[in-house]
């Protein structure tokens, strides 16, 4: 097991040098905007480009770029600075890294929270109304669009322009001060966020479920006489909910990746998500590149929990 | 009949499918004595699983309509309250299955799928769990039951996971086992022991077995009487010396044509019943072997009722033919009991 851990842990870290490389070759060779003449500013002529590009170091050789950099994050975690702010990217990331992780933590909890209970019930009451009023609901949540959910609610609820004011609205995170105040700006975000998350998981839970209900151990389960209840929780949801631990460490890896980028943006809420969104209107390439790198290393970090994970789910499993 | 532990009585289960009503079991009645073994022998999809599963109530469903007497004890269990009937599975009545492989939970440990079972029924402490626990797998001949206790089911082989199964099931004392197809699944060396240990275990305890199976050979080794089912209905019922001396039904002649014999000349082609068995949502007026049977005549469209008719008391089958007829027709051209329509013999 140990040996397992320890030769994933370096293929991590393989990953995230490949995952560099390609950021870097697809920022360098596609077209973008070139940072120097963003930097600069309007009226700049050649010659302060030229001064800004030189400052930059964007006048090297790429593979020396790419030396410099990797050498700086991979041996004093150093980011660089982003062209823009002129600030630590790592510093950057790190303001904004709270934000998203609680708006992350929050959906995950309520997904969790409606999306289980939901496909355990749907599950055992297959082909009931309940069922399939609930699976009809979860097909809608799952097509609507995460920016037009988001505008609806706030429509909807939101203090400022609701028509029902009961919940902070746009903006209301940067604003708050208490760690109430923010939790409470994430109301409405939290629903936004866990909403399509909470109907995936639903229907992907419904449809394990019903696979392991019609296992033999099941039968065996009945057979010897245990209350309905338990052979639902402890003999089938046990087995059903297995595969969806693998599917959460992929999401919660790839929302802290900068992936709530349209609930951020819905609601101003300084995350991650917005930084990306920003850097990359703006060419801020130190910037995505630290993002990315931060995202790359977040999914792979939560890939390694869910299979030492599945170890003690699953004692059929055993690494070596 | 006044012994009977379990009756049941003009059973019926109908499942509701998309293509229409699936009747699995057609007015089925049978029963076993206590202490005895009733063997019911049937090709997939005869009804000899679903209605021993009904039995237990565990074809329960919405779709499921269930018509009959199942009396147990002095019980119906056919209209007992789903709660009541849940104590007596795996206390009054034990039951495994066909699978081994499948029917234990993967992510659990023998012991605790175990103590499980007493669990469900009987307040006891984790030690006197346990203790019943380590004594039945010694019952089922686990070696090393205690060390045993704390593995999973994928550290077991499949005859030691049936004995496992078996252990469970008779963990309460049941007073019937129903054993659905134990040795299907398993090796034909590990076959013969199962069976053994049930034949063992069943004289040991006193309990009652009925054991399913599609397979007569395995039959004749453990059971007292035999049912015959094709098609949702019991076509004979009989002792094992009624059944294989003098079969009625020409199903259970085609069975007893297919066996494989080592008495019989090795040049000989294994004989089979020719056609599919009938589909369960229509099947055909009357007899329901009636499309496969060669003696089939203009009587067949009528249905048959399973009554006394080879004149051996407690012998009962569903064909039309006189039983003078039978004797002479289910003789094939190689002098054995078999399906096969001969030339100049016709009822």
């Amino acid at each position: 097991m140990l040996r397992y851990i320890v030769r994933r842990v370096l293929w991590g870290i393989a990953l995230l040098f490949i995952t560099s490389a390609v950021i870097f070759l697809i920022f360098n060779i596609l077209p973008s905007a070139d940072p120097a003449v963003l930097r600069a500013g309007r009226n700049a002529g050649p010659q302060q480009i030229a001064q800004v590009r030189h400052t930059l170091g964007l006048d090297r050789p790429i593979y020396v770029q790419f030396a410099d950099y990797m050498r700086a994050v991979f041996l004093h975690f150093d980011f660089g600075y982003s062209y823009q702010y002129n600030y630590p990217v790592r510093a950057l990331i790190f303001q904004r890294l709270p934000a998203t992780a609680f708006l992350v933590a929050g959906a995950v909890v309520i997904w969790l929270g409606i999306g289980l209970p939901t496909g355990i019930v749907s599950a055992v009451k297959r082909r009931s109304l309940l069922d399939r009023a609930m699976m009809a609901t979860s097909l809608a949540l799952i097509s609507a669009p995460v920016f037009w959910l988001g505008l609806v609610l706030l429509y909807l609820f939101a203090q400022d322009l609701g028509r029902f004011p009961i919940f902070p609205g746009q903006g209301a995170y940067a604003e708050a001060t208490t760690f109430f105040g923010r939790a409470e700006a994430l109301i409405l975000p939290w629903f936004v966020l866990a909403a399509a998350s909470a109907a995936i998981y639903a229907r992907y839970l419904r449809s394990s479920m019903i696979d392991v209900m019609a296992e033999d151990y099941i039968r065996t389960a009945r057979a010897k006489g245990l209350p309905e209840r338990t052979v639902i929780m402890r003999h089938g949801v046990r087995s059903a909910i297995t595969p969806v631990v693998t599917l959460l460490g992929l999401d919660i890896g790839t929302l802290l990746a900068g992936n709530a980028i349209l609930t951020e943006s819905v609601f101003n809420i300084p995350g991650v998500g917005r930084l990306l969104l920003t850097s990359i209107e703006r060419s801020d390439l130190t910037v995505i590149q630290g993002i990315v790198l931060f995202g790359a290393f977040f999914i792979i970090t939560f890939n390694l929990i869910v299979d030492i994970a599945y170890a003690f789910l699953d004692p059929r499993v055993r690494y070596q | 009949m006044s012994d009977a532990l379990l009756s049941v009585e003009d059973l019926e289960v109908t499942f509701e499918t998309d293509d229409g009503p699936l009747r699995a079991v057609s007015g089925a009645s049978f029963s076993v004595d206590r202490g005895e073994t009733l063997g019911i022998v049937g090709e997939s999809g005869s009804g000899k699983s679903v209605a021993n599963l009904t039995v237990l109530g565990l074809t329960r469903a919405p779709n499921t309509a269930i018509s009959g007497r199942i009396m147990f004890d002095g019980r119906d269990l056919a209209t007992l309250p789903a709660e009541e009937l849940r104590r007596v599975r795996g206390n009054d009545i034990g039951m495994i299955f066909q699978d081994p492989l499948t029917s234990l939970h993967p992510f659990y440990k023998i012991g605790r799928q175990l103590a499980e079972a007493i669990n469900a029924h009987r307040d006891v402490s984790d030690n006197e769990a346990r203790e019943r626990s380590i004594e039945l797998l010694g019952l089922v001949g686990i070696p090393e039951p205690e060390r045993r206790l704390s593995q999973y089911p994928h550290e077991f082989s499949g005859g030691m996971r049936q004995r496992v199964m078996i252990a469970m099931a008779l963990i309460n004392d049941p007073k019937l086992l129903i054993a659905d197809e134990p040795t299907t699944a398993l090796d034909v060396t590990i076959q013969a022991q199962i069976l053994r240990l049930i034949a063992e275990l069943q004289e040991r305890l006193g309990m009652a077995v009925i054991l399913i199976t599609h397979d007569l050979g395995v039959i004749v080794q453990v059971v007292h009487r035999v049912n015959v089912m094709y098609a949702g209905r019991i076509v004979e019922a009989g002792t094992l010396d009624d059944i294989f001396y003098d079969p009625q039904h020409p199903y259970t002649w085609g069975l007893l044509g297919s066996l494989t014999r080592i008495d019989r000349a090795r040049t000989s082609r294994l004989s089979q019943i020719r056609g599919q068995p009938p589909s369960l949502i229509a099947p055909p007026q009357g007899c329901h072997f009636r499309p496969r049977c060669p003696h089939a005549f203009d009587r067949c469209p009528e249905t048959p009722p399973l009554e006394a008719r080879s004149g051996s008391p407690g012998h009962l089958d569903r064909c039309w033919l006189e039983p003078e007829e039978k004797r002479v027709v289910r003789i094939t051209s190689s002098g054995e009991i078999g399906l096969e329509a001969r030339e100049g013999v016709r009822a």
